[in-house]
């Protein structure tokens, strides 16, 4: 009866979903009113209803009902609760129904916080996203069903793919679908603004809340992707350039560019083309996206559920949303209107825009390293892969001038602004960058030690020039306080996010560069010493788990004659599926992380065991918690929630005063 | 104003590369045991240790053969189908007793019946590895020449054996004479 229910509420969705997606583009281009209102009520329904059918299938999960084949194929009666509550996600229907359900908060978070706007642009803005809704409900009802009944019903499920039995998969999912999803309210105000011919300065301020909170999400759930690869996979890798991974990866790259980009178009009502076709590219990519990891077009470790038929539904989707978007670009481009504003390449615009160039580059040597062998496939020249030294080699460098970029980007005044002065504001980050790097060099004296010197310095180079850009007065101290407190939020946004930029680079470089790892037979009461860290199997025994057994291994780790933590791996079989799992045993701490995994059994006692030591990885992940939070803090800038209230209808008319000069 | 259209063209040209890639390889991978010869093997029977069954006794007959063991919730499921059509006697059934301990073969045999001509003891999943096995049960169709025919993934059902077993068992059956 519970999933009939969901079915029906599904269905229902899909209903609401056709008048959302109907009567408010046909009432904007017609001027009634009351057409144009229905948006918000059948939104608003909309999300009620898939949040009813997301609770029966969570409650099907919940209560163990084999009889539903999703729930029977992914969940296990001895599942702990949490797990099958986040089994709701772990395969392709429930994930599909998650994205949907996603979608309809975000929209009802548009007609919650954007009641000011001119009822005509809301109106077109609620329509857009009802039409990329309904495409999805449509996938979702016609090929990818959660809630189809097995008849007879299983005695026993199939157990949720153990990879995927860990808190992390609680939150990646989610996470990463409130940032590719987010960004369907940034793409609905493009399209909202090339149908209505009004492409201004308010546009680009309107949708750029939305479009930062979105890309903060997406941060948070790479980053967490990134984290639980690290501790599940066992073999301490943190990115392996896998094509699931580049495709939430491009989205990412792209609405970086897009959130500076749109700083520029709010601000001076310049790039407004660009912008729009960024907001556009940002969304197709989050498609594109999906479309890899569904269709199985592409072979990776994360493609668990592939379908042909999957794959041409949602292709035929990308081909209408992104497809009907770009002709619409390739229509009404000529409509927006050539800006008087102009700037000079040395200027904050020019900066960003170099900045834009950069990570639009970047996407694209990502999204061409993840295409290639298809194209190569597709040209009959057979199978190949593209790996991490291709990515790593090109993409390195782009990051790097990124880097560099930055510190000027920061300095640089709107409009127009001589080198000179920018120099003359550089010199203490100058200073501070330059004395770092001898001071590392000098340190380290070898070739990994060059590297890591430039990451560093670079590292100090943002952070020096982006504090120098916020004209904070640090004399009289009594003077500190008050003009830190009148730097606004979306310039605090910007700072935390380049400092974030700045501690994942230096994270990325000192791990990659000075990880250790030993890999040997190990026997209990047997020691090693890898990178000062000495590491002593101490015992071997059984655990049980409540769904797996596991054979966990206890290594006390020993630094400079103290004991500095103990650590325990295992390896789990899951009893339902008999899949074997390798369990990470991990002691992280600020400046290094320990790390132990166990591979086979060998004859007798012994095991092969991997021991790592990894310094500085952390970093990583900290640096990515500090850029999302600075998208955070920045999206709910004053201005944004003024707007809100006030009924700006021209173009955004207080055009300093925040960011910047 | 050519230029408007680059992105649509660009766009276009992905589409186009993705739709080619959509066609390119076939997403259900097959067995690559499929119509090659079934690997040959000897083990002991499980209702007795001193006798043995392999290939040699499944020769010359299209058989089915059914991997199956004590600990498997599923095989229960199609354990039934399978008792139905050893009453039947339209193709003789052998069993692949994988990753099992005897004892528990033997009683879960006497509790839920015995389909199988004979069920060859495969305790430590060595045959089960040369076959493919995937997960248990599994359901392989072997022809007369020991070829391997068709493999189920799973418990089948009323539909898979009426739909496609067994008319392939009856096509190759028909083939022989």
């Amino acid at each position: 009866m519970i999933p009939e229910l969901g079915h029906f509420a599904l269905v229902v969705a899909f209903v609401l979903c056709g008048a959302q997606a109907f009567f408010p583009l046909v009432g904007a281009v017609a001027g009634n009113r009351a057409w144009m209102d229905v948006g918000r009520f059948a939104a608003r329904g909309q999300a009620a209803f898939l949040t009813i059918a997301l609770a029966c299938l969570t409650y099907s999960f919940a209560v163990s009902d084999f009889s539903v084949a999703y729930v029977a194929q992914n969940s296990n009666s001895a599942l702990p609760m949490h797990y099958r509550i986040s089994a709701v996600w772990g395969a392709h229907e429930g994930s599909m129904l998650l994205w949907g359900w996603i979608l309809s908060l975000w929209t009802l978070a548009v007609t919650v916080f954007s009641r000011a706007l001119p009822a005509q642009l809301l109106a077109r803005v609620l329509g857009v996203m009802g039409l990329v809704s309904l495409g999805f409900l449509a996938f979702i009802l016609t090929t990818s069903n959660p809630f189809s009944r097995l008849d007879p019903a299983m005695i026993e499920g199939r157990d949720l793919n153990p990879l995927l039995q860990d808190p992390g998969l609680i939150f990646h999912p989610p996470l990463l679908y409130l940032g590719y999803v987010g960004f369907a309210v940034g793409f609905a105000f493009a399209i909202a603004a090339l149908l209505g011919g009004r492409l201004d300065a308010a546009w680009a301020r309107w949708s750029r809340p939305w479009t930062l909170a979105a890309w903060s999400f997406l941060t948070l759930g790479i980053a967490l992707g990134s984290f639980w690869a690290y501790y599940e996979l066992g073999w301490g890798g943190w990115w392996f350039w896998d094509p699931v991974e580049n495709a939430s990866f491009m989205p990412w790259l792209a609405a970086t560019a897009l959130i500076h980009s749109s700083a520029v178009t709010e601000k001076r009502g310049v790039l407004k083309g660009w912008t729009v076709l960024l907001a556009i590219t940002v969304f197709a990519l989050s498609l594109l996206g999906t479309f890899l990891v569904r269709s199985g077009v592409l072979t990776s470790v994360h493609a668990f559920a592939t379908d042909p038929s999957r794959g041409v539904f949602i292709l035929g989707l990308l081909v209408a949303v992104i497809g009907g978007s770009l002709l619409l670009y390739a229509w009404r481009a000529v409509t927006i209107s050539k800006s008087s504003a102009s700037f000079a390449p040395i200027s904050r615009e020019g900066f960003i825009l170099a900045n834009n160039l950069l990570l639009f580059v970047a996407m694209a040597t990502v999204l061409l390293g993840t295409l290639y062998p298809l194209a190569v496939d597709a040209l009959g020249y057979g199978k190949l892969s593209v790996g991490p030294p291709y990515f790593n080699t090109v993409f390195i460098p782009l990051m790097l001038a990124v880097a560099v970029i930055i510190g000027a980007g920061v300095i640089a005044r709107w409009r127009n602004d001589l080198a000179p002065r920018i120099g003359r504001r550089l010199r203490p980050a100058a200073v501070a960058t330059a004395v770092v790097a001898v001071a590392a060099i000098a340190v380290t004296r070898d070739a990994p030690g060059i590297r890591a010197a430039l990451a560093v310095s670079l590292a100090v180079w943002i952070v020096s020039s982006t504090i120098t850009a916020m004209n904070v007065r640090f004399r009289p101290w009594s003077a500190l306080a008050a003009s830190l407190a009148q730097v606004p939020a979306a310039q605090w946004g910007m700072v935390i996010a380049h400092i974030g930029f700045a501690v994942s680079l230096v994270g990325i470089a000192l791990s990659s560069l000075y990880s250790t790892e030993t890999h040997r037979r190990m026997v209990p009461g047997d020691r090693v010493e890898v990178a000062g860290y000495a590491f002593a199997f101490t015992e071997l025994r059984e655990v049980d788990g409540p769904n797996y057994r596991a054979t966990e291994a206890v290594f006390e780790v020993a630094a400079h004659g103290q004991a500095a933590s103990v650590l325990r791996a295992q390896k789990r079989i899951y009893s339902a599926s008999n899949m074997p799992m390798t369990e990470a045993g991990i002691d992280g701490a600020f400046t290094r992380d320990l790390y132990v995994s166990l591979g086979e059994p060998l004859e007798g006692n012994a095991w092969s065991v991997r021991l790592y030591v990894k310094p500085y990885i952390r970093w990583i992940w900290l640096g990515a918690i500090l850029i999302a939070g600075g998208g955070f803090v920045a999206a709910f800038d004053r201005r944004y929630r003024l707007l809100a209230r006030r009924n700006v209808v021209g173009p955004a008319t207080e055009p300093r005063a925040m960011a910047g000069q | 104003m050519r230029k408007r259209f680059f992105p649509l063209i660009i766009f276009i040209g992905l589409v186009g590369l993705l739709a080619f890639g959509l066609t390119l390889n076939p997403r259900v991978v097959p067995s690559p045991l499929i119509d090659k010869p079934a690997p040959l093997f000897s083990l002991p029977q499980v209702h007795d240790a001193a006798a043995v069954i392999g290939s040699e006794q499944m020769k010359g007959k299209v058989v089915l053969l059914n991997v199956w063991a004590s600990w498997c919730v599923s095989c229960r499921l199609e354990h039934e189908l399978f008792v139905k059509l050893a009453s039947s006697g339209e193709v003789p059934v052998y069993g692949l007793n994988y990753k099992d301990r005897r004892e528990d073969a033997v009683r879960w045999l006497e509790f839920y019946g015995d389909p199988y001509i004979v069920s060859a003891l495969d305790a430590d999943g060595q045959v089960g590895i040369d076959f493919g096995v995937y997960g248990v049960p599994e359901t392989f169709v072997i022809d007369g020449d020991g070829i391997i025919r068709y493999k189920h993934i799973g418990p089948i059902d009323e539909n898979t054996l009426d739909k496609e077993i067994m008319p392939l068992v009856r096509e190759l059956k028909g083939r022989r004479t």
